[in-house]
């Protein structure tokens, strides 16, 4: 794990060279004359907190939007990416962070989509795109048939069709968007090797993530944008960790982690023999009043199908849990409520806030049988109890009858705990919490989950950011396909003591 | 043995199980030439099918596409009473239809109108045209010239011209699902529209070529229905959108979008065919037609379901092996 | 940060009443001022009170209908059976009818019909999961099926005199039942969509049905509820209308899914769900029944009628966002 030499040849000049590019939308001002520049056979890290605007260049960079102002530059020439199609002909091509791929076409059709290569009489010529298909699946290592559909392949082969997809344009500029977020570890070392190739070849790469580790492993440059403004750029040689962060978020700060001494009672929770036929399987633990149990574990590990059955979204095929005096199992996410668990989800934008809602409504809809009398709605108590909580998170918004969607993701997180506080639970459990989430919001959220469980409240935190399990946590259970791999405490709670038990024995990947 | 789970297989099945049951009861019902009558008088739902299909995978519904037949047959028969050589009938209504569906396209495409609303209004407009362009009056046999009607029913090496067109449109749309980038991306629009900009397609100029597709269909279609028929008015084909949607439900086009297969498409309507041509033929009242339809798009849905059904995620290993 | 002297946010920017001046409920309204002014100037007959009374059962089944039709897209559904649960519901009591059942049986049965229509569409939508626009297509042809294989190309005209009363009769001078069972519904689904939990968990499914279910929200049960709602709405309209025509053909109601739908989405509500309102969808019904009663009046074919609704709904969802892309330029 050695840092890059990092030896910058200042003598090349960039491939790619973005120059006082604004774009704005309705409301909002994405980018506010940015530049950037990418040197060939070099790794360049973007680095910003979200909303600083990097989603929005990769857009632009791929052709997806236009924008307002600013040039784009190719080997010092300006062009113009109209559509994505020209940017794949300029040889710019991106491994996105969400999906693109298509179910129901093939592998060699996922690969050459929009760009398949054809016959004379304008039919695709199916044997020479699986021929290409195969030579590119190689030369990355992946062991596919491009012949089978999409939807028969597992996560991890997804992955490698989109990077696949990715390489099948000879790109002088390859962009790789947050590429080791889903990833195991033998997927990351194998996407390092990758990036090696690449930068091997002489092209260009694009490389933006927020894992500080990572970015010191295999960048040779920094470039940092914050609101949408561009803030610096150099050799990686010559920063440090904490320079980035001060730039990324304009002041030092230090305390994300506020360890706060913890006041443990007696058992809120205790869950006993749960199983799902195939999701997870002895799940037994307790969890104490002000404790705040950490959950790690490798992405597909299976934690949150554990959390989404204890709040009632899926059943156990058998098990049951205790809260407080009752047993019982949990068959609804209504009884859940009722129980006193509630679950933040990971996933805030398709499971947590309801956009095209108000924020006010957002946060009574669990509550509404006690803002309504009778069925009916009662709006001036709707408005007190949204009022209270959204105060005590200090939600930052133009109004409580604004619609959700128009919140930036941190506020969006703050309505949706906010809306769980109001049903006063026992048990909140947090899935990812601090998940996409800006550097000072997120800070704010660890302090918010240090005061619940300071006010009694029994807290899961599921997380994959080791810093944060380790920071937050009094006690961690790490969770490995399925099954409760071990259970740490005091100073057993070590980096190397997680990663081994959620990757199996030894540290090879079970 | 993925073939034999395949969706088309099964309704393969199907399609042989309902013969050998007719059998049972007719045999006559099976013999070649009948066979042979019972695929003829499906070639309208199979054409229209087709066309329904190319808009329900890119995530659309055209409900107009039978008023679309009928005005469009209408136009055809009064060509042919103004005296216009046949060729350049086939080529107006063609024409005609694809721009009565490229309307419906461009309202999706440009304005961004649901479809259903769209294709709700259009339902309308098209068929009271009909009534705008002749008052209410028909077009019958007498009025229709001799090459007109008989085109369709010139029998060339067994089978009629009609049945021939219908074969020919499966073959050529079947090339154009599996072999040109268009197909793919009808699938890729109506599979993952959020990815398929990302690859550069137009989610919207695709749908519209769907709908420029199914009008086309409907127009040459509307042409065979009067002439083979022998009569025009507003009415005709009322209703036969929801036949067509039936057949494409059945043949395992998914509703939201992004699956499904030309066969499978044809065996869905060659299903609701047969039903109907053996109603009368069994001795069942022709008003059962309805309700045994009602029930095998339900039975299809249901079955849709079942085999599209996503398992929770496999986690745990044992799970692997004994899924 | 966490501390109750945390940033206040007003409760709201703008006030309710300022919104409502802007809405689509606004705009309709204008629409139907304007073409009562229209049809007054265009026909003599047209504000005579008897003939007004009478235009009224050019919308009033349909409303009725349309009221619960709204919810149920507002909740990300669809039911395109509701003229197929019509033909159902009156040929079951034409059946009873002609068994010689009084009137109190008949609308027990046609209420039932309705609601049973309702149960079976909710629970292969609700309890089954399957997608509620091809169901629908398919209880549609197997509800009206079984109406064509009971009736065939017969009818029942056999109702007894006092049937009549929900369909021809009048309440208070030229006030029918009709409009007052229109008005009743109206209030009542007003009511529900707008001022119970109920209608405010109906938003929050139609926006994201995942999250509802996240937040706790019974999701399935409200949208069987609602499907039994659209049954029974079906049921009641399927008792005026038989009773205003006396008797009961396998076709009765063909066609009126579509103009429901219509009615819903004139009336502002997002085909796609979660937003509408009962207001917008009552006077959508009061302007689709004012312009096909005007029309009637200058004995302009039904035919053509339906071209001009037609037109109609295009426009009116396509004007607006034309108008948002030429100001954009």
């Amino acid at each position: 794990m050695q840092p890059r030499s990092g030896v910058v040849d200042g003598a090349a000049p960039p491939v790619l060279s973005l120059r006082g590019i604004v774009k704005s939308f309705p409301g909002v001002r994405a980018l506010g004359g940015v530049q950037l520049d990418l040197y060939p056979g070099q790794v360049t890290a973007l680095v910003g907190e979200n909303g600083a605007g990097k989603s929005t260049i990769v857009k632009i960079l791929t052709g997806i939007y236009q924008p307002d102002e600013g040039q784009i530059l190719i080997d010092g020439t300006e062009v113009h990416f109209p559509t994505a199609e020209a940017a794949g002909r300029a040889g710019v091509t991106a491994i996105h962070q969400e999906t693109v791929l298509f179910d129901e076409l093939t592998v060699a059709e996922n690969i050459f989509i929009g760009h398949a290569p054809c016959t004379r009489w304008g039919l695709i010529d199916r044997r020479e795109m699986r021929a290409r298909a195969a030579g590119i699946l190689d030369s990355i290592g992946a062991d596919l048939d491009p012949g089978v559909r999409l939807r028969d392949l597992s996560i991890a082969s997804r992955h490698l069709v989109a990077i696949a997809r990715a390489l099948s344009i000879d790109a002088r500029v390859v962009i790789m968007d947050e590429p080791t977020a889903a990833l195991s570890h033998k997927e990351i070392a194998e996407l390092y090797e990758l990036v090696e190739k690449l930068r091997a070849q002489g092209r260009a790469i694009l490389f933006i993530s927020h894992k500080f580790d990572e970015i010191f492993r295999i960048a040779d440059r920094w470039t940092v944008f914050r609101d949408g403004q561009f803030v610096g750029q150099g050799a990686i040689t010559d920063v440090t960790e904490a320079e980035l962060v001060r730039m990324m978020v304009g002041r030092a700060v230090d305390q994300i982690y506020p360890k706060r001494p913890a006041r443990i009672g007696p058992p809120a929770l205790v869950v006993a023999g749960y199983c799902h036929p195939t999701e997870f399987e002895d799940i037994n633990f307790t969890l104490h009043q002000g404790e705040i149990l950490g959950f790690y574990g490798l992405v597909g590990a299976g934690r949150s199908e554990v959390m989404q059955a204890l709040f009632g979204i899926t059943r156990p095929s058998r098990g049951a849990c205790r809260i407080g005096d009752d047993v019982r199992v949990i068959r609804s996410t209504a009884q859940a409520v009722g129980a006193g668990i509630v679950y933040v989800p990971e996933d805030r934008g398709r499971q947590g806030a309801v956009k095209g809602l108000p924020i006010y409504q957002n946060v009574t809809l669990p509550s509404l049988a006690r803002t309504s009398r009778a069925g009916f709605l009662r709006l001036a108590e709707e408005f007190s109890l949204a009022r209270d909580y959204t105060q005590r998170l200090d939600l930052r918004a133009a109004s409580l009858d604004q619609d959700v969607a128009l919140l930036s993701g941190g506020n969006q997180q703050k309505v949706v705990i906010a809306k769980w506080l109001a049903t006063r639970p026992r048990v909140i459990i947090l899935d990812e919490p601090t998940k996409g989430i800006d550097i000072g919001s997120k800070a704010a959220v660890h302090a918010f989950m240090s005061e619940l469980a300071g006010q009694g409240l029994a807290v899961i935190m599921v997380s994959s950011e080791i810093p944060e399990v380790l920071g937050m946590s009094d006690r961690v259970i790490v969770m490995r396909e399925g099954r409760i791999a071990a259970e740490f405490r005091d100073d057993a709670m070590t980096p190397e003591n997680l990663v081994r038990a959620a990757v199996g024995i030894n540290g090879a990947a079970a | 043995m993925t073939l034999l789970k395949s969706r088309e297989a099964i309704l393969a099945l199907a399609i042989l199980l309902l013969l050998a049951l007719i059998a049972t009861r007719f045999p006559g019902f099976v013999a070649p030439a009948n066979l042979a009558r019972v695929l003829t008088d499906t070639s309208p739902l199979i054409l229209l099918a087709l066309g329904q299909m190319a808009v329900i995978l890119t995530k659309c519904i055209d409900l107009s596409i039978a008023a679309n037949l009928a005005l469009c047959g209408m136009i055809a028969a009064l060509m042919n009473g103004a005296g216009v050589p046949l060729p350049l009938i086939l080529l107006a209504v063609i024409a005609l239809g694809a721009v009565l569906g490229a309307v419906n396209g461009l309202l999706v495409w440009k304005l961004g109108i649901p479809s259903i609303v769209v294709t709700l209004g259009t339902m309308t407009i098209y068929r009271g045209t009909i009534f705008l362009l002749t008052g209410g009056a028909w077009i019958n046999a007498h009025q229709m010239s001799a090459g007109f009607k008989a085109f369709p029913r010139m029998m060339i090496a067994g089978l009629p011209v009609m049945t021939w067109i219908a074969l020919a449109i499966v073959a050529a749309v079947a090339i154009l699902m599996t072999r040109t980038a268009l197909g793919r991306a009808f699938y890729a629009v109506g599979g993952n529209p959020h990815a398929a900009v990302y690859a550069g397609i137009s989610v919207g100029r695709t749908q519209f070529l769907a709908f420029v597709l199914a009008g086309a269909l409907a127009g040459l279609t509307g042409y065979l229905w009067v002439a083979r028929y022998a009569v025009a008015y507003v009415d005709i084909a009322g209703g036969f959108e929801l036949d067509v949607v039936a057949a494409c439900v059945i043949g395992g086009i998914a509703i939201a979008g992004g699956s499904g297969s030309v066969a499978g498409c044809v065996m869905g309507a060659l299903f609701l065919g047969i039903i109907k041509n053996a109603l009368p033929v069994v001795g069942i009242s022709p008003f059962w037609q309805m309700a045994i339809s009602g029930a095998a798009i339900l039975i299809a849905i249901a079955f849709n379901a079942t085999s599209q059904r996503e398992r929770g995620r496999i986690i745990l290993k044992q799970a692997v092996h004994r899924t | 940060m966490t501390s109750a002297t945390g940033r206040r946010i007003p409760d709201r920017l703008t006030t309710p009443a300022a919104r409502a001046l802007k809405s689509w409920e606004a705009l309709l309204l204008v629409v139907a001022v304007a073409i009562f002014v229209l049809n007054s100037l265009a026909s003599p007959y047209f504000l005579d009170p008897w003939n007004l009374s009478d235009a009224s059962f050019n919308f009033t089944e349909k409303a009725m209908i349309a009221f619960a039709m709204a919810m149920l897209i507002i909740a990300g559904e669809i039911d395109l059976s509701v003229g197929a649960i019509i033909a159902l519901a009156s040929t079951v009591m034409g059946a009873a009818a002609a068994a010689g059942a009084g009137t109190p049986v008949l609308v027990a049965l046609g209420l039932a019909t309705g609601l049973a229509c309702g149960a079976f569409n909710g629970m292969l939508v609700a309890r089954f999961g399957l997608p509620s626009i091809v169901v629908t297509i398919g209880t549609m042809s197997l509800f009206r099926g079984i109406s064509y294989i009971v009736l065939g190309d017969g009818a029942y005209t056999a109702y007894p005199a006092s049937f009549a009363w929900f369909g021809q009769g009048y309440v208070w001078w030229v006030i029918t039942v009709e409009l007052v069972i229109f008005a009743l519904a109206a209030l009542a689904f007003g009511i529900l969509l707008h001022r119970t939990n109920f209608g405010r968990m109906v938003y929050a499914i139609g926006n994201n049905a995942t999250a509802a279910r996240f937040s706790g929200i019974r999701v399935e049960k409200i949208r069987f509820i609602l499907f039994l709602l659209t049954g029974l709405m079906s049921g009641i309209a399927a008792i005026c209308l038989t009773s205003r025509l006396g008797s009961t053909r396998p076709s009765i109601a063909s066609g009126f899914e579509l103009e429901v739908v219509t009615i819903v989405v004139l009336g502002g509500v997002s085909i796609l769900g979660g937003s509408g309102s009962i207001l917008g969808v009552a006077l959508a019904a009061l302007v689709m029944g004012l312009v096909t009663f005007g029309l009637g009046l200058l004995n302009v074919p039904g035919i053509v009628m339906s071209i001009i609704v037609g037109l109609l709904l295009i426009a009116v969802i396509a004007l607006p966002r034309l108008w948002t892309m030429l100001s954009r330029r």
